[in-house]
């Protein structure tokens, strides 16, 4: 039979999708929610108004630049869960730079957004020195680093950068709003378009990352080393690879889309600093770069698919749907569970051997018949 | 002085229980060679229907002591059954366990919140467990404050100590399991059958992990929330480390951790409100990485197949 691995291929992903979406109608209905309106408004509501679609165009933005430093990491042999930790350092770099630089303009906006890079790759390359010279498991430090980061930027909001409007009041600590120039521009106001169009600018930074990102990993020296020390370390050293070298700088890089991805968010939506901007994306990248195949540009879909479904959960609520919105986490850790598991099937030779007896005893039964 | 140290250890004991169960449980699945990074959603889960059966039952209001311990007993068999989810992901289809793990976090927790949201909503506490006031011991001057006045719960985990000691090193079961995390090939040649012992290890784990969810939400908080579990999950597996696979080392590792959280609560409740907070918040964390960088040097004793699955038919 011809052409079977990827029968096989696509046969076992349709099959997590359907498995994925029995377990979530289960959950669903055991919630005694209406299970097809409730799938309507996941997938279908974000298409409904262009004013919908900016909304998951402004997910997918600072998910791409997540999704696509998680992949660099996972390439080199690394799991990066500490994206959360890496955006607030890097967002909250991009702020200090921006309230105290004193530069504006679009120069201003260009280097806020490398000052945003320039912290969390910092903070990203923390555990990755932490593995190569000591043998910490990134697993556990990133965890703990993201809450070292956490604490670090609700002390900078509560203290050296609060909005002495809401000071000594009830509101929730949050800084001055930036310079306006610095603001990244909405696409309406870039180009003459519907005023629909809402979303900012930073998915073309999104996009143009994921390239950037695909060309170093691909069609360069330094990135076939990271991607030879991720697929066998022991093969890289044999084969002259600074093993820890490059998982070091897999860290920066990955660090530094994280930061990238947490000042586009300051600097395209909230315009100030606050609390609790970084909206879980740290994890979300995970899956989405799982999703997209540990791929750069397959990371743009996948988060995109993943904003559609996270802004349609946001809005089960409005359209009256008793679905709390935390169901997007339910929905996130079922995709990746399910993305794991399909992976043995997909790639062992035996399974797929067995099925293609399988399937052709079948088809020659038929034939027979 | 010495009142300020005697709050600080009355606060910190209490403090540790949640980690010395999750971290307990975590052992024996580690020294199985599986590592549940998972922890956190399942301590949410177990959080969750731990608080919900007393919910349910009488709502904000007390009731019998056998309802709270029904919510004990949900939030572990609720844990053991997520844990066997966990397991057919890893053992089943031998699934990169780290990844795995994130997927189980998000799961549990995006689950629980779910439910909470969903069956119980607002911020709905509930009566839960009290301390218990030991007669004579607990009138002993500073001592009796500090050891005799705990939850009844906190003192389970503490004999839960030597409880997992004896399973792990003196029990045939401890031994088929601390082999098949350090030599799978072996036991499987003796066999033993290793998948099904990793299972087993992979729900008393994760039912310890629910043990200590329920602790949380009935006898520490009294009340459900996202955040409840706060990376509790993720400190509990970091402490196995710390306490090199063994039950006493990672006692010491929660009584450790738990009282470098005790310092931040004692010193606000002291008023020194001018000391930033959130770096005595941050301490605790800090603790477990310097503590991971010494592990991490060490020639430690820890099952040798952590995190490797196990595939029969694979090639060596």
């Amino acid at each position: 039979m011809k052409h079977f691995k990827l029968y096989y291929t696509i046969g076992v992903i349709a099959l997590c999708v359907v498995l994925t979406l029995a377990i979530a109608s289960l959950i669903l209905a055991v919630l005694g929610a209406n299970v097809l309106d409730t799938f309507w408004v996941i997938f279908c509501y974000p298409f409904t108004t262009l004013k919908n679609f900016s909304g998951v165009i402004n997910i997918m933005t600072p998910l791409t630049i997540v999704g696509v430093g998680i992949c660099v990491a996972y390439r080199s042999g690394i799991i990066n869960i500490g994206g959360e930790g890496q955006m607030v350092i890097g967002l909250l770099c991009g702020i200090v730079f921006a309230l105290y630089g004193g530069i504006t303009g679009p120069l201003g906006l260009v280097l806020t957004l490398l000052v945003g890079m320039a912290g969390g790759a910092l903070w990203g390359s923390l555990p990755g020195i932490l593995k190569a010279k000591f043998g910490v498991s990134e697993l556990l430090s990133t965890v703990m680093f993201n809450y070292i980061a956490t604490q670090l930027y609700s002390y900078c909001l509560r203290v050296p950068l609060l909005d002495p409007a809401v000071a000594g009041g009830s509101g929730d600590p949050q800084t001055v709003k930036l310079d306006n120039s610095l603001w990244l521009p909405r696409f309406n106001e870039l180009f003459p378009v519907d005023k629909g169009f809402r979303f900012h600018a930073g998915i073309f930074v999104a996009l143009v990352m994921a390239v950037i990102i695909f060309l170093f990993m691909w069609k360069t020296t330094a990135g076939f080393k990271m991607r030879a020390a991720g697929a066998s370390d022991r093969a890289a050293r044999y084969g002259g690879i600074s093993v820890s070298r490059y998982l070091v700088l897999a860290m920066i890089v990955s660090g530094a889309c994280c930061g990238l991805a947490g000042t586009v968010e300051i600097l395209g939506v909230h315009h100030r600093g606050l609390g609790n901007c970084t909206g879980g994306y740290g994890f979300s990248g995970i899956v989405v770069a799982l999703f997209g195949g540990l791929h750069p540009l397959g990371v743009i879909p996948a988060a995109f698919f993943f904003s559609v479904i996270s802004f349609g959960c946001s809005a089960l609520q409005i359209n009256k749907i008793p679905v709390p919105s935390n169901m997007i986490d339910v929905l996130q850790g079922l995709v990746i569970l399910v993305i794991v598991a399909a992976k043995l099937i997909i790639s062992s030779p035996y399974l797929m051997d067995r099925a293609q007896r399988r399937v052709e005893a079948m088809l020659g039964k038929k034939e027979a018949a | 002085m010495l009142d300020f140290i005697v709050l600080f250890i009355t606060v910190g004991i209490p403090l540790s229980s949640a980690l010395l169960l999750a971290s307990l449980g975590e052992t024996v699945n580690q020294r199985s060679g599986i590592f549940n990074l998972g922890c956190e959603g399942v301590m949410s889960m177990g959080a969750f229907v731990g608080m919900m059966i007393p919910y349910m039952v009488g709502g904000s209001g007390t009731v019998p002591w056998y309802v709270n311990l029904a919510g004990l007993v949900a939030a572990a068999i609720v844990g053991a059954l997520m844990g066997l989810l966990f397991g057919v992901v890893v053992i089943k289809f031998c699934a990169p366990q780290g990844i795995a793990g994130i997927g189980m976090q998000l799961f549990g927790m995006g689950l629980a919140g779910t439910f909470y949201r969903h069956f119980i909503g607002g911020a709905e506490g509930v009566a839960g467990i009290n301390a218990i006031h030991i007669p004579i011991l607990g009138d002993i001057p500073y001592l009796g404050k500090m050891l005799f006045n705990c939850n009844p719960m906190v003192y389970f985990s503490f004999l839960m100590v030597p409880v997992v000691a004896y399973i792990l090193f003196k029990t045939p079961w401890g031994l088929r399991v601390r082999a098949c995390g350090t030599m799978p090939r072996a036991a499987d040649s003796m066999g033993i059958n290793v998948a099904r012992t990793r299972y087993q290890a992979l729900a008393f784990g994760s039912a310890m992990a629910g043990l200590a969810g329920a602790y949380l939400s009935l006898c520490q908080a009294k009340i459900f929330t996202d955040t409840l579990v706060g990376g509790r999950g993720f400190i509990a597996v970091a402490l196995v480390y710390f306490g090199r696979w063994s039950p006493l080392g990672v006692m010491g590792g929660a009584l450790l951790f738990s009282l470098a959280q005790a310092l931040q609560l004692a010193v606000q409740a002291y008023g020194l409100t001018a000391f930033p907070y959130e770096f005595l918040v941050m301490l605790p964390y800090a603790l477990v990485i310097v503590v991971l960088i010494f592990v991490g040097k060490s020639k430690h004793v820890g099952p040798a197949m952590l995190g490797k699955p196990f595939n029969r038919e694979m090639r060596i």
